[in-house]
């Protein structure tokens, strides 16, 4: 039975919610919206599972002083700080002058903004060391990639402002972008739909448990 | 010299990107811009609702969108305060409602509009596309309290706001999920709210889609769709500004594609130098 | 079994109250173009008149109250489960772009004809519909819409009903939807019964899994751990789920190999199910005694935190193989870039299309959107799973003919098709 009852659940509460897509009757939808709303409330639960966790896996290695435990201090600190903080400041942590607001805006805000920005380099190393043209497909996607990439700045306009509207950059980056790329993204969108609904449907009738410990 | 680009050290390669971002900030070359008919069709979209509506506009981002998302969030709240139109702002990223309440703040008291009474940020709810149907439900259940922790309900511009029928028109700020793509799928299809999205130009193509099937009227791809947005509006926002240095990057990624595979193909002819 | 009720019935405003205001309406208006005047003005005013008043004393020409609108329909809103009302009205005659004599509309509602009348919404000048979304289920409901004005307001010359909200058992504008999940799911229990009994559909070959063993090897030779990356979402993204299904044979086979695997996870419920999954795998392949609880971590549900600590765990522990399965965004190209310098063989697989090119460009192997889903059933080769990938293409050509067939009908102009299978 350890098995077979989250698996009877999670089949019950599965086809329920998809039932109450297509049943608009109050007998359905009104349990289906106490669902959807009860998600809420366990998610928001769920942070503070991860947040225990990660503070007892972190603090055990800066107890036993296991390799890089200095950095898992740092991280015990900052996490205990920021909850601290933020609890004793209370609603309107993040007004002005608060010392939340400063962390978020000091520490948080400028952290996130730099690894966000070190997309740029990696991009730009990564085109020099791995965008191999070896094959005509890879030389189709080469030209694709130039014309887009440089059609949709302003430098490719004013390259191009000189040849007539439909070779300028723009109108070809906009068409690729209109009609082949749609056409390709459209399609595996819809594979993609169909994996999800057949991995939702496997999950729902039991069919894939691996996610249940135990023998099969 | 083939030796020495093919032993180069990739950060010989960020330096340049460095100056070549750093440098058209700097001395701005304001290289003109053309502005695509999606992003005009996003402001027309803005222009044609009503003066004095209420308009619901999801800030999903965090500071890691800011180069790209902050002017999209300006420009567009200083349409919509153009019109008298009020704004309910909300946003579903856990790193998003500091960042987002300064910029719509700042926003606001440029146009000397009213907290409470011209707009509103609710402030962000954890649950994903859960709060979205849940907000169908009514505005109000899904945020009882807003950013400040004052009761939603008792607010002014909150009065007339009930569900999605309240508003004429959703103005989806995104940079990932949930985003855009969430909105389209929980609010625009089941309760045919219009709708116009800013995003960021890396997930850009995958909402074209949705612009053909007229499920987003308008959208705002990028820096680039910002900057045009700006153009369009008559204004010189950070956006316009980092165009410059957006095709400086292009330019240079180009050129590392090009000089890559000329390595390779002198590589394989045998050739050095 | 639906029930609907419709009812666009208007009544005659009843004897009491509005009726005898109807009636008096012209002498009304009457009173108040002569309470304007400043020497009839004398005495209480009206509420609606203070305007007037004011306008009076400056000897300012006061509007008049707008005439009210008509042809009010009141008419359940099907497909719900009666919590609405849809109210439509022709505007009023004062209503017009440029004009100012109307500046909104009053819905009101009672439950007779002679009310008590409460104000249940509004509407601007210009609007001929609103949705009364207050309503209770399977109660008669009169309703009247008034327009307002700098002038006043003109009673509603009729109310209309009685109208009732009632619920449906089915949304009549999702049978297409309905026949084709049906269907999909007919093709998928089909198939998996038809593997069950022995005819296991072909599977073509996807390197991309392959190569997730040959990476596998190579950590072993090497002598150092794999790192898996189940993706950045929570559980209630499919890839995370279908990445967590992969873990369980990626960790079968690093315990059969005996080497060891990290796993970094963003969210609390993904990092109790990899857990769950790490130890089966170990469990499957007879060597429970090596399961290391320390293998799978929980990091941080923010997306750069988590990319600096998976980061960190790749220039420090030096994995020789990475394997990121799931849901990624702008993390993807500094995962893999950064993975790609510390010379590790590399495998990823990703529904979210706008990542593929980052992981195409800096990874040795990449499964493209559906792949990832097809994984656990390609690793496993379990009947019962092949089988649903087989149900899963079916649905897929039905959906390519459905497409070619709707392009030539819609270029021929004939719209039957699009028409059937519009939904909301």
């Amino acid at each position: 039975m350890k098995r077979e009852f989250p698996l009877m659940i999670t089949a019950a509460v599965g086809l329920f919610m998809i039932l109450s897509f297509f049943v608009p009757h109050q007998l359905v939808s009104v349990p289906a919206d106490f669902l959807q709303q009860s998600a809420i409330v366990v998610v928001a639960f769920g942070y503070v599972l991860g947040g225990a966790n990660a503070l007892k896996l972190n603090a055990e290695t800066v107890y036993k002083r296991n390799p890089g435990w200095i950095y898992k201090l740092i991280l015990v600190v900052a996490l205990v700080s920021t909850v601290e903080i933020g609890v004793a400041e209370g609603p309107g942590f993040l007004d002005d002058g608060k010392r939340s607001r400063w962390i978020y805006d000091q520490l948080y805000s400028p952290m996130a903004a730099t690894m966000f920005s070190m997309l740029a380099f990696y991009i730009a190393s990564a085109a020099f060391r791995a965008f191999r043209i070896r094959t005509v497909e890879a030389g189709l996607l080469a030209i694709a990639a130039l014309i887009v990439m440089l059609g949709r700045v302003p430098i490719g306009d004013l390259a191009t402002s000189w040849l007539p509207t439909s070779l300028q950059l723009p109108t070809l980056q906009e068409w690729i972008m209109e009609v082949p790329q749609n056409a390709a993204k459209r399609a595996i969108l819809i594979g993609a739909a169909l994996g999800v609904m057949a991995t939702g449907l496997r999950v729902i009738l039991g069919i894939e448990r691996s996610y249940l410990s135990g023998e099969d | 010299m083939l030796r020495f680009f093919e032993n180069l050290d990739r950060r010989w390669l960020f330096l340049l990107m460095g100056l070549l971002v750093l440098l058209p900030l700097l001395f701005p070359l304001a290289l003109p811009l053309t502005v695509s008919p999606r992003v005009r069709n996003f402001h027309d979209a803005i222009a044609k609702i009503p003066d004095g509506s209420t308009v619901l506009m999801p800030c999903d981002y965090d500071p890691g969108g800011i180069p790209e998302m902050v002017p999209m969030t300006r420009t567009a709240l200083k349409q919509l305060f153009d019109k008298n139109c009020k704004v309910v702002v909300i946003c579903l990223w856990n790193g998003g409602p500091g960042l987002v309440d300064r910029v719509v703040r700042s926003v606001a008291d440029e146009n000397h509009k009213v907290d409470g009474v011209d707009w509103v940020n609710l402030g962000f709810k954890e649950g994903r596309e859960a709060v979205m149907v849940v907000m169908g439900q009514g505005i109000a259940n899904a945020f009882p309290r807003d950013y400040k922790g004052r009761d939603t309900r008792s607010l002014p511009i909150m009065k007339r706001v009930r569900d999605y029928s309240s508003f004429p028109l959703l103005v989806s700020i995104s940079s990932g999920y949930p985003g855009t793509k969430e909105w389209v799928q929980q609010v625009q299809s089941r309760f045919h709210l219009p709708m116009v999205a800013g995003v960021t130009a890396v997930s850009a193509p995958e909402y074209y889609p949705y612009l053909q099937s007229g499920q987003l009227l308008g959208l705002l791809g990028g820096m680039a769709g910002a900057a045009e947005y700006e153009k369009i509006r008559d204004e010189k926002g950070t956006a316009t500004r980092g165009m410059d240095a957006q095709s400086m990057a292009h330019v240079f990624v180009a050129i590392c594609i090009l000089l890559g595979n000329w390595v390779q193909w002198r590589k394989r002819k045998g050739g050095t130098a | 079994m639906a029930v609907q009720v419709s009812w666009t019935k208007e009544v005659p405003v009843p004897q009491t109250g509005p009726r005898l205001g109807v009636r008096l309406a012209p002498f009304a208006m009457l009173v108040v173009l002569a309470s304007a005047h400043p020497v009839l003005a004398q005495g209480t005013a009206a509420p609606d008149t203070v305007l007037a008043d004011s306008a009076a004393a400056t000897g300012d020409l006061v509007p008049a109250p707008p005439r009210p609108p008509s042809g009010l329909t009141v008419k359940d809103v099907t497909n719900d489960a009666g919590r609405a009302l849809d109210l439509t009205w022709k505007r009023s005659p004062d209503d017009e772009p440029g004009q100012t004599l109307v500046t909104q509309y009053r819905l009101e509602r009672a439950p007779t004809p002679g009310g008590p009348w409460s104000v249940v919404d509004s509407a601007s000048a210009g609007s001929e519909g609103r949705a009364d979304q207050s309503v209770e289920r399977n109660t008669e409901y009169f309703y009247r819409v008034t327009a307002v004005g700098p002038g006043g307001v003109t009673p509603a010359l009729s109310v209309t009903g009685p109208v009732r909200a009632t619920s449906q058992w089915i949304n009549q504008t999702r049978w297409s939807v309905l026949i084709l999940t049906v269907l999909f799911f007919g093709f998928v229990l089909f198939f998996i019964s038809q593997a069950q009994s022995g005819k296991v559909p072909f599977v073509r070959r996807i390197p991309g899994i392959d190569a997730i063993e040959e990476a596998i090897g190579r950590a072993t030779e090497m002598g150092r751990p794999v790192l898996y990356v189940p993706g950045i979402l929570d559980i209630d993204e499919i890839q995370t789920v279908a990445g967590l299904v992969i873990l369980e044979s990626v960790a079968r086979l690093t315990a059969k190999y005996e080497t060891p695997i990290v796993v970094p996870v963003t969210y609390p419920i993904p990092f109790t199910i990899a857990e769950e999954m790490v130890k089966s795998g170990y469990l499957h392949a007879g060597r429970p005694e090596g399961y290391d609880p320390n293998s799978v971590r929980f990091v941080s549900p923010e997306q750069f935190a988590y990319t600096a600590a998976v980061g960190g765990i790749m220039l420090r522990d030096r994995p020789a193989a990475h394997i990121f399965m799931g849901a990624f965004y702008a993390e993807s190209l500094l995962l893999a870039e950064t993975g790609f310098e510390t010379g590790a063989i590399q495998v990823a697989g990703t529904a979210n299309v706008h990542q593929l090119p980052f992981f195409v460009v800096a990874c040795d192997y990449t499964l493209i959107g559906e792949e990832l889903y097809a994984a656990s059933a390609y690793l496993s080769k379990e009947p019962k799973l092949v089988g649903a990938l087989k149900g899963a293409d079916f649905m897929k050509i039905t959906i390519l003919f459905l497409v070619l067939i709707g392009c030539i009908l819609e270029t021929a102009h004939i719209h039957v098709l699009t028409n059937l299978l519009q939904t909301q």
